[in-house]
């Protein structure tokens, strides 16, 4: 049978054989289609660079490169605004933020996984339910809270909408439930405590998920823009998009330092991305997939 | 308290079970009242909100009922950021799909560099839209844009080589009431392709090679082999795709706020988002209320359109 198979498919690929040399002006067509939309992709993001090099009076002239590559744009962002404290807000922010999200989704989307309880049921679709509520529906009662308990321009005020999403707690759930019942059974048995259980049986078993999800509470919350415009009200507390949108809004035509400063807020991002390429992508087709 | 031997072995069962509902309360403590207190009050909270006149004394707001409502319904600027909403949708969604799913099957043909390429396209989904969309705004300056300067460079080319009439008139982008929207909607396009092509490709990658081999046995072309196999069994990536980013859509604000940041939403509305609108009446113009029945609106479209989309793909599964 197995042999069978096996000349079944070498004749298949001999019959192929004088469409494999079409198929190779396919391939070569699909390369040129695809170098052509890489182009276009890469396009914003080089113009971006080599605008940020130019001075003021050449950024505006028809020159294509700078005739003096200049770093005196990024200089004077970083010196004349409070971009690196707008870095220290992002990075505080998004890390606090993805260690809670780690934590409580990994921790409740366990519960209902595995865990037997009256309500179960209920509570899984309450949180589900939260999916559908946009942010734009929240916002106005979050302010109105934040203003009650001044939590305005405060790191708390910034975090608290994200602590648990709806989301990262379906996604984790997925996850616990592939496990094998008989390892929380044998852990029981053991007399492993029931945070035990969770902790050191489900947790270390469920890493993709976590990579997925800690790489999405990080990213979503480096580029968040609507909530923290809302909450942050002082400079000094302003997140990297809050900060570099309302330099550039007060730079008027000074499209040398807006772009020095878009690019000072997308390059940290595109070196994460390079680094953690594989796992985003990842991430990307098991939440793609999961959710 | 003594314990009697015939009934000790149900007993302790029984407290087994209890005792795990106990621990099961216990860890969901913590975000039960997160999610009792940060998402369905302030879900309830905007709804009534939005029957009440605003002031930040509770005891200062009056009921009016759906007063709110119904100056939406009358709203000329409420019309025009819904109208503009749609179309967001209505343009990027099928338009990002059919490029994503494009270029997701030349990536599958090709073998050598797939990953770069994956990376290149997916690169703009992860960079923050504040900055890109001020990179877009910047490309599509009138006077000073490389678009207008290329589309110049372009005209001088085909005046010199004698076919004037390949020219194309330098455009006014952004500051264009015809041309804005879907100039945004290029943006929008651009920076989330890279997600379709990522889950697409995964998809492809899913559908066993058997299949297309037993059709190609029985003369199947590739047009017949992307309509009875590709698809059909891409149905629910396609699916989750199409609702994700519908949903994106129409929470679309941080690119209109900030590709035309001195004149947000404009020309003419013509940019405006219902998120946009929402955050204007509400933190703009202290208009809590009306701008809280403006999310509502928003809240019920996004379900509608949710359940109309997950029903009739969900049909189209069937075969």
């Amino acid at each position: 049978m197995l042999r069978d198979g096996a000349r079944l498919r070498r004749g298949l690929d001999q019959s192929v054989q004088p469409q494999g040399r079409r198929l190779n002006g396919w391939t070569l067509l699909a390369y040129v289609l695809l170098t052509l939309g890489a182009v276009i992709m890469v396009f914003p993001f080089a113009w971006m660079l080599i605008s940020s090099f130019k001075d003021a009076r050449e950024v505006l002239s028809p020159a294509i490169l700078p005739s003096e590559w200049t770093l005196a744009n990024y200089i004077e962002v970083l010196t004349r605004t409070a971009f690196p404290r707008w870095f220290l807000n992002s990075l505080i922010v998004a890390v606090l933020n993805t260690t809670s999200v780690l934590f409580f989704c990994a921790l409740v989307g366990y519960v209902l996984a595995r865990m037997r309880f009256p309500g179960k049921n209920i509570i899984f679709i309450a949180i589900l339910s939260t999916l559908m509520v946009p942010t734009e529906m929240l916002v106005i009662p979050w302010f109105v809270m934040s203003v009650q308990f001044n939590w305005v321009d405060t790191y708390w005020g910034l975090l608290f909408p994200g602590l648990i999403p709806g989301f990262g707690v379906f996604l984790m759930r997925q996850f616990f439930q592939t496990l094998p019942r008989d390892l929380f059974d044998a852990g029981r048995i053991d007399g492993v405590s029931e945070f035990g259980l969770f902790l050191r049986i489900g947790l270390p078993l469920v890493g993709p998920g976590l990579a997925a999800l800690g790489i999405f509470a990080f990213i979503g919350n480096w580029n968040a823009f609507l909530w923290p415009l809302i909450v942050v009200q002082s400079a000094s507390m302003r997140t990297v998009p809050v900060g570099i949108a309302l330099f550039s809004g007060e730079a008027g035509a000074a499209w040398h330092l807006i772009m020095a400063t878009s690019a000072l807020a997308i390059i940290p991002v595109l070196l994460v991305f390079i680094i953690f390429q594989r796992q985003i992508i990842e991430g990307v087709v098991l939440t793609g997939v999961k959710g | 308290m003594s314990v009697k031997q015939p009934i000790r072995p149900s007993r302790s069962r029984l407290s087994l079970t209890q005792r795990e509902a106990v621990y099961a309360y216990v860890f969901l403590a913590v975000p039960l009242l997160f999610f009792a207190v940060i998402r369905f009050y302030p879900a309830i909270q905007s709804l009534r909100l939005s029957t009440f006149t605003w002031h930040v004394d509770p005891a200062r707001r009056t009921f009016i009922g759906l007063q709110y409502y119904e100056e939406l319904l009358r709203n000329d600027v409420f019309h025009q950021a819904l109208i503009n909403t749609l179309l967001y949708a209505v343009i990027t969604v099928p338009v990002s799909i059919a490029l994503g799913l494009g270029i997701a099957i030349l990536l599958q043909a090709v073998a050598k560099g797939r990953g770069v390429f994956r990376a290149i396209y997916f690169a703009p989904y992860i960079t923050p839209a504040v900055a890109i969309a001020w990179v877009w705004g910047w490309m599509y300056n009138v006077n000073f844009g490389i678009f207008n300067r290329i589309i110049i460079e372009w005209w001088e080319f085909v005046e010199r080589i004698g076919l004037p009439w390949l020219a194309i008139e330098p455009q006014r982008f952004l500051r264009d009431p015809e041309v804005a929207l879907p100039a945004v909607a290029v943006v929008i396009i651009w920076q989330q392709l890279g997600f379709q092509v990522v889950i697409f490709l995964a998809g492809l990658q899913g559908i066993p090679r058997v299949y297309y081999e037993a059709a190609r046995i029985d003369g199947a072309n590739p047009w017949q082999l992307f309509r009875h196999i590709t698809f059909p069994l891409l149905n629910p990536v396609l699916v989750f795709a199409t609702v994700i980013t519908t949903i994106n859509a129409l929470q679309l604000f941080d690119q209109i706020v900030n590709i035309n940041f001195t004149n947000q939403g404009g020309p003419l509305n013509r940019t405006l988002s219902i998120a946009l609108y929402m955050y204007q009446e509400a933190f703009g113009r202290a208009r809590m209320g009306y701008a809280a029945a403006v999310t509502v609106v928003l809240f019920l479209i996004i379900l509608i359109i949710t359940l109309i989309q997950l029903r009739l793909t969900q049909r189209r599964v069937e075969y």
